[in-house]
C-alpha cells in the first residue's frame, strides 16, 4: 500500500498542505478569539476623540459585526485572489509591506544561516576529528555555552563592543541615518549587515556544530574507517573520503530545520539593531496589533518552515540514501 | 585497579563539556556531585531572591547608573535600583515560568504520547500531526499569536508558554512508548486480556516516567529563554516588573552611554541560571538513563 515514491510524494504533499491549511485557520481563530478590540487598537490614543457613531462605522466596514465564520470566509476568499488585507500600521496593502520587509530580511536571514551552516559545520567536523583534546573542548564549550545565550544579549554585547567601544560598526538601522534605502551603497549596506548577521551566526553554530561533531566521532569509530584505516588511509584524507559524507546528512537536515529558529532569531537581533526587517515588523504589528499583517506573517513563516523542512529531507536522503532506507 | 583505569578511559572517550576529573571518582559519583552543586545553587538563588525582593523596587535617584562596587555588585540602573537584586527577583520569575511550563507541557506531552500508542494507526496519526503543526510556526511567533490571543499581559505570557513547549518531548514519550508497547511483557499482558487502558497505566507509565521528569527539567531552558525574549521585545513580562527580558530591553536604550553592566550582568546570570538547570536535567539523565551517556 501506498509504496511507489508518486503516492508518497502525493501523501507528503497533502500533509503540508493540510498542515498549512491548520496554520492559517488556527491563526485566524486566535485573533478573533483575543479580548483586544480592533477598533480600539487602530485608533490608540485617539480614542476618546471619535464617538460610538464613528466606531459603529468602522466595525461595521471592517466586517466586525458578523459572525466569525462569514469573517473568516471573506478573509480566505480574498486570500485566495492574492489580497491579504490592509496592514493597519502601515496603511499599505500587507503582501507590499511582507515583500519590502522580507527583501531586507533576506539579506540577513540568508548570510546567517550560510554562515552558520557552513562553519558549524567545518567547526563540528574538526571538533570530532580532534575529538578529546584542547580544540575540541574549547569548541564543544562554545557551543554549549552559546546554545542557551539570549540571541539579543549576545547582540547586545556586540553592539556595545564593535559600535558603542570600538566605534567600528554602525549603532543600528539597514542604511545610514538621512539616507533613504534607494541612494545606499552596497558598501555600506553591508557595513550595516555586519552585526545583526554575526549575532544570527554566531548563536546559529550551536546545534549544527554539536550535531556534526557528534555523527562524525561516530563515523570515526565505525568498521568502515578501522578498514580504511587497515589499508593505510590516514589523516584529513581519510575524513574527506570516508566520514564527511556520513556527517554531512544530519547536518543539511537540521540547518533546514532551524530556519523557524532562524526567524525568531532574526526578531531579536532586528529589534536590537533597529534593523528594519520583517522581525521588526512582527514586533511592531504585535505590539500595536495589526491583525492583517499578523496573520499575513504567521502564513508566510509557516510556508517557509514547512517548505524549508521538505527540502532539508529531500537534500538530506541526496547526500545520505541510507537515511531514506531506514526512514521507508 | 580496574575501575580506576575505566574512569580515565571513559573520560578520554567522552570529552564533552562538563567533565572535570576528579582523580580516583567515579563518572557516577562526579555527575551526583554535579547535580547537587546545581540543585543547590538554584535553591540558593531562589531564597536569595526571597530575601532582597522587598528591596528590588527601591529607588536611590542620587546614585543612578553607578558601575558594579562592593555596595552595587551589578551596579545600579537609570532609577538608582540595584541591579542585582533585580536580578535575583528577575531569575525566581524565570524559574516560575519554566516551573509552569515543565507542569502544563509535560502533562500535554504524556497524554498526547498516551493516545499516540493506545489509539492504534489513528491516534498517532492525529499526535503526529498536531506535533508537526505545532513545530510549523516558528516558536516565537507562535506565542506571539497566543499572547495576543490570550489579551497579553503577564499572565497570557506565562500561560502561552506553558501550553507550547510538548512537541519535541511528545515525540520522545511516543517512541519510548512504542518500544514499550511492541515489547514481549505487553504482549503477554494483552494475552492475558488486560485493556489498553490498564497496559497504559501498568505498563507505559512506569517506563515513561523517567523520561518525562528528565523531559521536563530540560524544558526549563527553553520556557525561561523564550520568556526572556518575549519580554524583551516588549511583548512579555509586564515593564514594570523585574524580568530579565525587560532589564535588558532597558539596558539596550542606556548601551550608547557606556552603561556596559546593565546588559551584561544580568544577561549573564541568566545564562548561568539556564546552564545549571540544563546541568540538572542532563545528570538526571546520565544517572536514570546511562546508555544516553556512553553513546
Amino acid at each position: 500500500m501506498l509504496t511507489t515514491p508518486v503516492a508518497r510524494t502525493a501523501l507528503r504533499l497533502a500533509r503540508v498542505v493540510s498542515l498549512l491549511v491548520a496554520v492559517v485557520v488556527g491563526s485566524f481563530w486566535l485573533m478573533a478569539a483575543s479580548p483586544v478590540d480592533p477598533v480600539q487598537a487602530y485608533v490608540g490614543a485617539d480614542v476618546a476623540a471619535i464617538g460610538p457613531e464613528q466606531r459603529e462605522q468602522i466595525a461595521e466596514r471592517w466586517g466586525l459585526d458578523d459572525p466569525p465564520l462569514e469573517r473568516f470566509a471573506a478573509w480566505a476568499g480574498n486570500v485566495l485572489t492574492g489580497d491579504l488585507g490592509e496592514s493597519q500600521i502601515f496603511g499599505e496593502p500587507v503582501a507590499v509591506v511582507l515583500a519590502d520587509r522580507a527583501a531586507a530580511s533576506l539579506a540577513l536571514m540568508a548570510t546567517a544561516w550560510v554562515l552558520s551552516g557552513v562553519l558549524g559545520f567545518a567547526l563540528g567536523v574538526l571538533a570530532g576529528v580532534r575529538a578529546g583534546t584542547v580544540v575540541d573542548r574549547v569548541l564543544s564549550w562554545w557551543a554549549y555555552l552559546l546554545a542557551s545565550a539570549p540571541t539579543f544579549w549576545v547582540g547586545l554585547l556586540l553592539l556595545y563592543l564593535f559600535s558603542v567601544s570600538l566605534g567600528w560598526t554602525p549603532v543600528g538601522g539597514a542604511v545610514p541615518s538621512g539616507t533613504l534605502p534607494g541612494e545606499a551603497t552596497v558598501g555600506e549596506r553591508l557595513h550595516h549587515l555586519l552585526l545583526p548577521a554575526a549575532t544570527l551566526s554566531l548563536v546559529g553554530v550551536s546545534p549544527v556544530l554539536l550535531h556534526t561533531r557528534q555523527a562524525v566521532v561516530e563515523a570515526m569509530a565505525s568498521d568502515h574507517v578501522a578498514f580504511a584505516r587497515a589499508q593505510g588511509e590516514r589523516g584529513w584524507g581519510l575524513v574527506l573520503h570516508r566520514v564527511l559524507r556520513n556527517a554531512a546528512g544530519p547536518a543539511v537536515v537540521l540547518q533546514f530545520a532551524t530556519i523557524g529558529e532562524l526567524f525568531g532569531g532574526s526578531l531579536l537581533a532586528e529589534q536590537v539593531f533597529t534593523y528594519p526587517g520583517l522581525g521588526e515588523a512582527t514586533t511592531q504589528a504585535a505590539l500595536r496589533q495589526d491583525v492583517p499583517l499578523l496573520l499575513g506573517i504567521a502564513m508566510v513563516t509557516a510556508l517557509v518552515v514547512l517548505v524549508g523542512n521538505a527540502v532539508g529531507r529531500v537534500l538530506g536522503r541526496v547526500v545520505d540514501p541510507r537515511a531514506a532506507v531506514l526512514a521507508a | 585497579m580496574s575501575l580506576l583505569v575505566r574512569t580515565t578511559d571513559d573520560l578520554a572517550l567522552d570529552g564533552g563539556p562538563g567533565d572535570v576529573v576528579l582523580p580516583g571518582r567515579g563518572r557516577r559519583t562526579r555527575t551526583l556531585v554535579w547535580l547537587g552543586v546545581a540543585v543547590l545553587l538554584v535553591v540558593g538563588l531562589v531564597v536569595a531572591a526571597a530575601l532582597v525582593s522587598g528591596g528590588a523596587g527601591d529607588t536611590d535617584l542620587p546614585a543612578r547608573n553607578e558601575g558594579p562596587s562592593p555596595d552595587h555588585p551589578f551596579g545600579t540602573d537609570r532609577l538608582g535600583r540595584d541591579v542585582l537584586e533585580r536580578t535575583l527577583v528577575g531569575l525566581r520569575l524565570s524559574l516560575v515560568v519554566g516551573t509552569s511550563a515543565a507542569l502544563g507541557s509535560g502533562a500535554i506531552a504524556l497524554v498526547l504520547a498516551l493516545v499516540a500508542v493506545a489509539g492504534g494507526r489513528v491516534g498517532e496519526a492525529v499526535v503526529t500531526w498536531l506535533v508537526d503543526l505545532f513545530l510549523a510556526l516558528p516558536h516565537l511567533v507562535l506565542l506571539i499569536l497566543l499572547t495576543f490571543a490570550l489579551g497579553g499581559g503577564t499572565t497570557a505570557v506565562v500561560l502561552a508558554i506553558a501550553v507550547t513547549h510538548w512537541p519535541r518531548l511528545t515525540l520522545v514519550l511516543t517512541a519510548v512508548a512504542r518500544e514499550v508497547a511492541g515489547s514481549d511483557h505487553v504482549a503477554i499482558s494483552r494475552g492475558l486480556g488486560h485493556g489498553r487502558g490498564y497496559v497504559a497505566r501498568r505498563h507505559l507509565v512506569p517506563h515513561l516516567l523517567p523520561q518525562l521528569s528528565v523531559g521536563t527539567v530540560l524544558m526549563f531552558p527553553h520556557a525561561i529563554l523564550h520568556e526572556a525574549s518575549l519580554s524583551f521585545l516588549g511583548l512579555g513580562i509586564d515593564p514594570g516588573l523585574p524580568a530579565i527580558g525587560v532589564m535588558l530591553s532597558e539596558a539596550m536604550r542606556s548601551l550608547s552611554a557606556g552603561y556596559w553592566w546593565l546588559a551584561l550582568l544580568p544577561g549573564l546570570a541568566l545564562l548561568v541560571v539556564v546552564k545549571l538547570v540544563d546541568t540538572i536535567g542532563e545528570s538526571a539523565r546520565a544517572l536514570l538513563d546511562p546508555r544516553s551517556h556512553h553513546l
